[in-house]
């Protein structure tokens, strides 16, 4: 195991190195110290790779992944894991806003809180939060799923396309298009998975399932993708 | 952008350490405000008949010494006062009016930062590490401070637009955002005899506080007012003589984090602010809600 020490190495030099794995691997484990709540740690990265992170990152951590299972044993700022193509990203901690923004693959699970607007524009990835997310969570999300262990904010929901919503505790107010949904077995299946995945213990049928009513957009499921 | 922070000590303590404490959390904040910056510090509080007022003047060796005379000579005013660098702290036995109309007769083209019993503002337009060496802020000492690092975007960079901003004895504040209503709202508190001196969206957030105030309101009633009347992004934090509050709009898009010991409350746009105070490892960590009003006060 490589460790790097953010006291005396900066973060540029950090992700050099963690891009220096994509074309050959030499070294799979990485450990972070000190990252004081630096932005951008483990942005970028392209390679099978296990990094820890110990401490609080700041924003956009493990931004862009692909491949890599970073865990962050802290909280994240803003944008954690955003726009992740594959791979996982794990926050012991909370997560500040717009977690997993844009993400189109990989699994994100926080096992804190997450704030305002989780999973906005969530284009394919899965998210699962242990706790509770803030208002607008997976505002506009396209494709994925959301799973929250806690309650949600104000406003879930809102404007959203394709997303799966799981919800077990209280959602404050639904947004604009979304509804509350049947759970058939299908859905009871995914659920179990992911929570396996997360590795959460919750029990799949006390969750509520939210999606679009399909009625501000112009759906077609002959062009979905199923 | 900007950078905000605030410390209010809880633990009576460390108030003689509040400086240095306070100095890495400003500095901390360099990357999201390097035009200017400012802190505002609650201390050194004067008696209840008495009023301390910050000066400055564009001119560095402008003779305080000589103005502080000439207002005990002609007025019969009791006046101590230090020089901190480019500002003159004056304490005055008389009332904020009074002390106003003094400075605005006998040194016209002298500017106040501030005025209050507790509250001394310093600010100038650098960088925040050099702004902390030019007043010495690592040796302050005082119960609470909120600082700020500005990136201008709605007014130019000059001392008189670096935050804090107070527009009442004793009340500050700091400002991340942009307000969009601040042209009307600024009218209709100049109708209601609040005085500005800025084009500064943030100096009317704080008029708007001001007058709120002194219609008797407490501080919590005051914000969950500017949370209907104010238009626009923001997280603020507020001092006054004796609280500090932080609230952010409902949209809460503009940063902000909390942190809690027995021995501090501590504020910053980020938590890379807060790395440098002791027991921040075990302190609880937390992202204020939208729209919710967080307060302290001393007894």
């Amino acid at each position: 195991m490589k460790t790097i020490d953010l006291s005396e190495t900066s973060t540029r030099d950090l992700n050099q190195a963690l891009h220096d794995q994509r074309g050959e691997c030499t070294e799979r484990n990485w450990e972070v110290l000190n990252p004081k709540g630096s932005h951008s740690l483990a942005c970028g990265l392209d390679q099978n790779l296990s990094v820890d992170i110990r401490g609080h990152a700041g924003y956009y951590c493990a931004g862009m992944n692909k491949g890599a299972e970073v865990t962050v044993h802290g909280s994240a700022g803003v944008g954690v894991a955003e726009n992740m193509m594959s791979g996982t990203v794990r926050v012991k901690g909370d997560v500040s806003q717009a977690a997993g923004a844009t993400a189109r693959g990989g699994l994100l699970v926080v096992e804190g809180n997450a704030g305002a607007r989780c999973g906005i524009s969530l284009k394919g990835a899965d998210i699962v939060v242990k706790g509770s997310v803030g208002h607008m969570s997976c505002f506009m999300a396209q494709a994925g799923t959301l799973v929250v262990c806690g309650d949600a904010g104000d406003a879930l929901g809102d404007s959203l396309y394709e997303v799966h919503i799981y919800v077990k505790g209280s959602v404050q107010s639904l947004g604009a298009d979304c509804v509350e949904k049947d759970m058939r077995e299908e859905h009871i299946r995914e659920l179990s998975d992911l929570l396996k995945r997360a590795g959460v213990d919750d029990d799949p049928l006390q969750f509520k399932r939210y999606g679009s009513a399909r009625k501000l957009y112009n759906f077609n499921i002959d062009n979905a993708v199923l | 952008m900007c950078g905000i922070v605030g410390l209010y000590l809880k633990n009576k303590a460390l108030e003689h350490q509040i400086g240095s404490l306070f100095e890495p959390m400003l500095v901390a904040m360099t990357d999201r405000g390097p035009d200017s910056a400012g802190f505002a510090i609650y201390g050194d509080e004067v008696a209840e008949d008495c009023v301390k007022l910050v000066l400055s003047h564009p001119d560095e060796s402008y003779d305080w010494k000589g103005l502080a005379d000439n207002i005990e000579g002609q007025c019969d005013i009791a006046v101590s006062w230090f020089q901190n660098s480019r500002v003159a702290v004056f304490k005055l036995q008389a009332t904020r009016e009074v002390a106003e109309s003094v400075f605005a007769t006998h040194a016209p083209d002298v500017a106040v930062m501030s005025a209050g019993r507790s509250i001394e503002i310093l600010k100038s337009v650098g960088e925040p590490q050099e702004i902390a060496d030019t007043f010495n802020l690592r040796d302050m000492k005082g119960s609470h401070i909120i600082g700020h690092t500005r990136m201008a975007t709605e007014s130019a960079v000059t001392e008189k637009g670096c935050h804090p901003f107070s527009t009442g004895m004793d009340l500050c504040l700091v400002h991340n955002g942009s307000l969009s209503n601040h042209n009307r709202l600024r009218e209709e508190l100049l109708r209601e005899g609040i005085q500005f001196s800025t084009e500064n969206d943030s100096e009317v957030a704080a008029g708007y506080l001001t007058h709120r105030l002194k219609q008797g309101e407490s501080l919590h009633k005051a914000l969950e007012n500017a949370l209907e009347d104010l238009d626009g992004f923001f997280t603020f934090a507020v001092g006054t003589r004796d609280g500090f509050a932080v609230v952010r709009d409902a949209i809460a898009c503009k940063p902000a984090i909390l942190a809690e010991t027995d021995d501090y409350v501590a504020m910053a746009s980020e938590y890379q602010a807060l790395t440098s105070l002791p027991g921040i490892e075990n302190a609880k960590v937390w992202e204020p809600e939208p729209a919710r009003i967080y307060a302290w006060n001393r007894d």
